[in-house]
């Protein structure tokens, strides 16, 4: 259901940056759905990427062959990223606040971590110059927490007013996280910069949400429920890009 | 003609790894040297700075195996599958608190466009490289050498990183001539920043070819012979990362590191009967064995070729 709603986000968007795990199912997805004419971007250096077989890492000899482009590392993040030339950055998390600020650095102390998580890759600076962020990650009260150890990537900050005055000074070229997709339901950001619930997955109650929150979750009056899985997604989905369910359970 | 730089991977390694230096054996998950990655286990240098963007199996392994004291890093993760836990273990504190087991390891940690920027400083001989990231993160705070700074012209603020200049780069390529001649294909991260940014720099190749096969596609060549100090012939030199159209990635050995990282005594026997039980790469493709070798054979899909023109 989570890679599904992912997916479907992407409808209307055209280049998309694809980060590791999640995203990878997700952006191919939709690619074979809602967005075919969705260009693929891999930050190890592939723009255009029409890979054959679901890529286990980002950097999968598949999303060469057939690509359109295979540049530089220093090309990709310099002139297609900061260039401004990405409409969506996918992000995991390990760790995301109410306005969506995520953690992937560590859990507990820099220095003496309790765990050392994987850092940040590349999510740091697609936080700052996509022109907007997708999240897809686990919902839990340690995943969605009141305050995040480590700042990796900002999302909305302290909330849209400094996010929005910090990006105008800083002259960020993103707007920051605009959805947030999670096995329990999709989320968008109010006008105050906060996450709230778009809808809950089919089976998924709003106390659910609330207990699996760790802020008090802004839920509206009536909560719509995300679309079910239709056939043909769940066909793609386990028969062509990924039947031995490396990514899906 | 240029004199042939072609030596074993044992007397490169001798000759221009040593103790004390930073270290990068660079390939963004296509190309990593794990050939040249053992052959410094089993030579027993100490005290490496190693650098790469991603650790990926190559560093868990070597550090593991004790030649490194600092890693200079962007994402800590085995690409896919999840953590590099032989590193983590000796950087995180354990379930009372206490500190990992000496010796720790010293992490000096950027994002991917940092590491990338420093090397391209490095390579340009430049003091800084300005990027647009950090802001408003706490990756600054945890490491100072990523420092802010105003935009001679106009009001724009943007970060900086310092060079990177490795003692010693080492990379995997599809070929080069003897001369040093590097051309590749396929996913070229960042392997040429780190090598001219290098003091030394070791080219491990799948064949080396003849000089007027570089000649004839100049377009594809990564590095001159100018910057390389020894071409080491290794097929299969990269396994279990992958060479574009030559060998796949194994998936199924990434996987499997998961379990075999997770527990530093069946770690330290992986290294005993991989890297130190085998004299050389030759070796260790002979104990993969031909089937798993053939199932990692690709199909082809040559690119064509172009008409430079002759003109006289």
């Amino acid at each position: 259901m989570m890679v599904v709603a992912a997916a479907r986000e992407l409808a209307g968007k055209r280049v998309c940056f694809v980060g590791v795990g999640l995203p990878n199912i997700a952006v191919n997805l939709a690619q074979r759905t809602v967005a075919p004419d969705l260009e693929l971007v891999y930050e190890a250096g592939v723009f255009g990427a029409r890979p054959a077989r679901l890529p286990l890492s980002i950097g999968d000899p598949t999303i060469v062959t057939g690509a359109t482009a295979a540049v530089s590392m220093f090309e990709l993040f310099a002139f297609y990223l900061q260039g401004g030339l990405i409409d969506v950055g996918f992000l995991g998390a390990a760790q995301i606040d109410r306005y969506g600020n995520i953690n992937t650095t560590v859990i507990g102390d820099y220095a003496m971590p309790e765990v050392r998580l994987p850092g940040s890759g590349g999510a740091c600076e697609i936080a700052i110059n996509a022109r907007e962020v997708f999240v897809i990650m686990r919902q839990g009260p340690r995943s969605f927490v009141e305050r995040i150890d480590f700042r990796t990537s900002p999302g909305n900050l302290g909330g849209a007013a400094e996010a929005e005055r910090t990006r105008r000074t800083q002259g960020w070229l993103g707007r920051g996280p605009s959805v947030v997709v999670t096995d329990l339901g999709v989320y968008r950001f109010d006008p105050s910069g906060e996450m709230t619930v778009a809808s809950l997955h089919p089976g998924v109650t709003p106390e659910a949400a609330r207990a699996a929150t760790g802020w008090d979750l802004a839920l509206p009056d009536a909560t719509p429920s995300t679309a079910a899985p239709r056939e043909e997604e769940l066909r793609l989905l386990r028969q062509e890009l990924d039947p031995e369910g490396a990514y899906l359970r | 003609m240029s004199p042939s730089k072609v030596a074993s991977m044992r007397d490169a390694i001798a000759g221009l790894v040593r103790d004390g230096d930073t270290v990068a054996i660079e390939g963004f998950t296509h190309l990593i040297s794990f050939a040249a990655g053992h052959e410094i286990i089993r030579q027993g240098r100490r005290d490496l700075t190693l650098a790469r963007l991603t650790p990926d199996l190559v560093y868990d392994q070597m550090v593991a195996a004790g030649v490194a004291r600092k890693l200079v890093f962007s994402w800590l993760g085995n690409p896919g599958v999840g953590g590099l836990h032989a590193i983590r273990r000796r950087v995180e504190a354990d379930a009372t608190g206490r500190p990992p087991v000496p010796p720790g390891l010293e992490l000096e940690e950027y994002s991917h466009f940092g590491m990338v920027a420093r090397y391209t400083a490095g390579a340009a001989n430049l003091p800084f490289f300005p990027l647009r990231s950090y802001f408003e993160t706490d990756l600054p705070a945890a490491n100072p050498l990523i420092r802010q700074m105003p935009s001679p012209y106009g009001e724009d603020v943007v970060y900086a990183v310092p060079p990177l200049r490795p003692d010693v780069t080492i990379i995997h390529a599809q070929r080069a001539s003897a001369a040093g001649d590097v051309q590749v294909w396929g996913l070229l991260g960042c392997q040429k920043e780190a090598a001219f940014a290098a003091e030394r720099v070791i080219a491990v190749v799948e064949e080396v070819v003849d000089e007027s096969v570089i000649r004839a596609d100049p377009n594809r060549t990564l590095l001159p012979g100018l910057v390389v100090d020894a071409v080491v012939v290794e097929p299969w030199g990269a396994h279990p990362s992958y060479v574009q159209g030559h060998y796949d990635r194994d998936n199924a050995f990434y996987r499997a590191w998961d379990a075999i990282s997770r527990d530093e005594a069946r770690l330290q026997a992986w290294l005993r009967e991989w890297v130190h039980g085998v004299d050389g790469r030759a070796a260790y493709v002979e104990k993969l064995g031909a089937e798993r070798i053939a199932a990692l054979r690709p199909g082809s899909a040559p690119s064509g070729s172009v008409d430079y023109g002759a003109y006289r």
